[in-house]
C-alpha cells in the first residue's frame, strides 16, 4: 500500500452501547452504518464496497439495500475490522470500488437476533481440547499466562494494573460501561473466573456496533469530517489453539501483523502519539506492548504499573477503557478503531492533546489471528 | 454415557484415537527431517513431506502452563485443571492433570508429568496426564 492513500471519512458506533435488548443484532450493524453515513453526510447509495464479520456480507448488504461492486467476509475474531481495513485500502487502490462500509454490530449481551459465530470452530479443538472442559474464552485465552508469569516475571498485580488504568482512562468517556475507579484489591478480590484470572481482568459482555466508511485520499477533503488516512495495516493468523502457539509468551501473529504495519508507514514507536491494543483480557496489552517491540521482554508489566500508559503517561493507551471497562460485545476490534479514529478527529472525550498518529492492534480468535492499523491526522 | 464433548475422529486422526484405546500415545515423525508433530496429518507440518511414520510416544512431559477452570464444563465439575503438557518429543497437548489436587500448589509449573488413559465410552478414550511417579 501506499501509506495516506486513503481515509476514514465516516465514523459512528450504535446510538446506544450497552443494553439494547430491543434491537437484533443485524439492525446493530445497520444502526452503526447509518450514524456514520450521517456523519460523513452520505447516503447509502453511495456505497459500492461492503466489509463486515459475524453474518455474512451478502446479508449486510442485503439487509442496507445495495448491491456493491466489493465484498469482504474475513470473519477471525475481534479483529477482523482491522483486517477489514487493510483490505479496502487495497481494493480502494486498486479502483475496485469507491467508498467502502464496514460494519460490526453484536448483541453480545440481550442476544437478541443473535448468531451463534463458529469463530472457535476447528477441527482441532472440537477433537483435541474441547473434551478437556475448555469453551468460552476466559478458559482458553487465559492459558498462556503462567507460562509468561514464570518466564518473564510478569505478576498477578501487573494483570490487576492494567484493569486499574484502563478505568481511569473509562471515567472520562460517558458512553463506557464501567466509570467507577478500582483499585488493584479490588481487582484481585473479584471473583476467580480462570486461575489466575478473576473478574475484573475479564472483558465485558454487553451488545453495540460500529461503522467506518474510506475512501481514496483525494476525495476525503470534500467530506464535513476531519480525514484520518490510513498509514500502515499488517495482519496474520497463527493457529486456532492456544496449546499450538510456537511460544506461549509471544504471539507470532501479533509480531508479524505489527511490523508489516510499521513498516508500511514508515514509522518507529517513538513517532506514536496514541495507542491501542485489542483487551480481552489483562494480559493482552502485556503481550501487544512486546510482541509490538514497544517495550522488551518482561517489561510490558512493569511498564503499565509505572503509570505510563495512563491519563498523562508517555505512551497513552486504551483511551476508551477498552474491553475491560467500556464495552466488549465480542468482537471489540471495531471500538478500538472507533477510538483511534476519534483520537486523531480531536474529538474523543479522554483526547490526548496534540496526538497525530494512532497505531490500532487488534486480536481475533484466541491469539489465533492478528491485525494492526495505523492512523494518522496529516495527510 | 457421559455430558463430556467427545471428538469424532477423521481418517487422518484415527490412528490417534485407536491408540488412546489401546494404551498407547502415538505421535507421528517426518522420515526426511525427523521432526515429530501433532495434530496427526499424513504429511509433515516442518518440511512437507509425505513420508511420515507413526510411533509410540514415552507418554512424559511437563506442565507448560495452565488454568483452573471455575465455571465448569459439560461432564466436568469446577475446579478442575486445564493444562498445556509438553511432551518429551516437542510437540503440545492440552489435557487435565488427573490423581493431583486441582490448587495452584499442588500444580506447579514443568513439574514432570506421565500420560494416562482415561476411558470415556466404549469408543473414546482419552489421553490423560499426571504427576509422574518415577524420575
Amino acid at each position: 500500500m501506499t501509506p495516506n492513500s486513503c481515509a476514514i471519512v465516516g465514523a459512528a458506533e450504535t446510538t446506544d452501547l450497552g443494553k439494547i435488548p430491543d434491537m437484533g443484532q443485524i439492525q446493530l450493524h445497520a444502526d452503526a452504518a447509518l450514524n456514520a453515513l450521517a456523519d460523513c453526510g452520505l447516503s447509502i447509495k453511495d456505497i459500492d464496497g461492503v466489509a463486515t464479520a459475524g453474518h455474512s456480507p451478502q446479508e449486510l448488504a442485503h439487509y442496507l439495500g445495495i448491491v456493491p461492486s466489493w465484498v469482504d467476509g474475513t470473519s477471525v475474531g475481534g479483529c477482523s475490522y482491522m483486517l477489514h481495513v487493510r483490505h479496502a485500502v487495497a481494493a480502494l487502490e486498486a479502483g475496485y470500488c469507491n467508498t467502502v462500509l464496514i460494519t460490526h454490530g453484536e448483541s453480545g449481551r440481550s442476544r437478541t437476533g443473535f448468531l451463534s459465530r463458529p469463530m472457535f470452530a476447528s477441527q482441532f479443538d472440537a477433537q483435541f481440547e474441547a473434551p478437556f472442559g475448555v469453551s468460552i474464552p476466559p478458559t482458553r485465552f487465559t492459558l498462556p499466562v503462567m507460562r509468561m508469569m514464570k518466564d518473564t516475571g510478569l505478576t498477578e498485580e501487573h494483570l490487576a494494573m492494567v484493569a486499574v488504568v484502563q478505568r481511569e482512562w473509562a471515567s472520562h468517556h460517558p458512553r463506557a460501561s464501567f466509570r467507577d475507579p478500582i483499585t488493584v484489591d479490588d481487582v484481585l478480590n473479584s471473583k476467580m473466573i480462570a486461575y489466575p484470572f478473576r473478574k475484573l481482568m475479564c472483558c465485558l459482555v454487553t451488545d453495540g456496533g460500529g461503522a467506518l466508511i474510506l475512501t481514496r485520499a483525494d476525495r476525503a477533503k470534500d467530506f464535513p469530517t476531519k480525514p484520518v488516512y490510513i498509514r500502515g495495516v499488517g495482519e496474520s493468523v497463527e493457529t486456532p489453539v492456544v496449546s499450538q502457539m510456537k511460544d506461549l509468551t509471544s504471539s507470532a501473529a501479533f509480531r508479524v501483523s505489527g511490523k508489516k504495519a510499521f513498516e508500511t508507514a514508515g514509522i518507529t514507536h517513538a513517532d506514536v502519539d496514541h495507542l491501542m491494543i485489542y483487551d480481552a483480557f489483562a494480559h493482552l496489552p502485556i503481550y501487544g506492548l512486546e510482541d509490538l517491540g514497544f517495550v522488551g521482554r518482561g517489561e510490558a508489566g512493569p511498564f503499565i504499573a509505572e503509570g505510563n500508559t495512563r491519563p498523562g503517561g508517555k505512551l497513552p493507551m486504551n483511551t476508551n477503557g477498552g474491553g475491560l471497562s467500556y464495552m466488549h460485545s465480542g468482537m471489540y476490534g471495531m471500538y478500538a478503531l472507533q477510538e483511534s479514529v476519534r483520537q486523531m478527529r480531536g474529538i474523543s472525550p479522554a483526547q490526548v492533546e496534540g496526538a497525530k498518529l494512532s497505531v490500532c492492534h487488534g486480536v481475533g480468535g484466541m491469539f489465533g489471528a492478528s491485525g494492526t492499523v495505523v492512523m494518522t491526522n496529516e495527510a | 454415557m457421559t455430558d463430556r464433548v467427545l471428538p469424532t475422529p477423521t481418517p487422518e486422526t484415527r490412528h490417534y484415537w485407536e491408540g488412546a484405546k489401546a494404551g498407547e500415545l502415538r505421535l507421528q515423525r517426518c522420515d526426511k527431517c525427523s521432526q515429530a508433530y501433532f495434530p496427526p496429518r499424513p504429511f509433515c507440518p516442518e518440511c512437507g513431506s509425505r513420508d511420515v511414520s507413526v510411533f509410540k510416544a514415552s507418554g512424559k512431559g511437563t506442565l507448560h502452563s495452565y488454568i483452573i477452570n471455575e465455571l465448569g464444563a459439560p461432564g466436568l465439575k469446577p475446579p478442575f485443571a486445564v493444562a498445556i503438557v509438553q511432551l518429551e518429543e516437542g510437540p503440545r497437548l492440552l489435557s487435565n492433570i488427573l490423581e493431583c489436587d486441582q490448587t495452584p500448589e499442588a500444580l506447579q509449573l514443568d513439574m514432570p508429568l506421565e500420560v494416562v488413559f482415561e476411558k470415556v465410552t466404549d469408543d473414546i478414550t482419552l489421553p490423560q496426564f499426571r504427576p509422574a511417579k518415577e524420575a
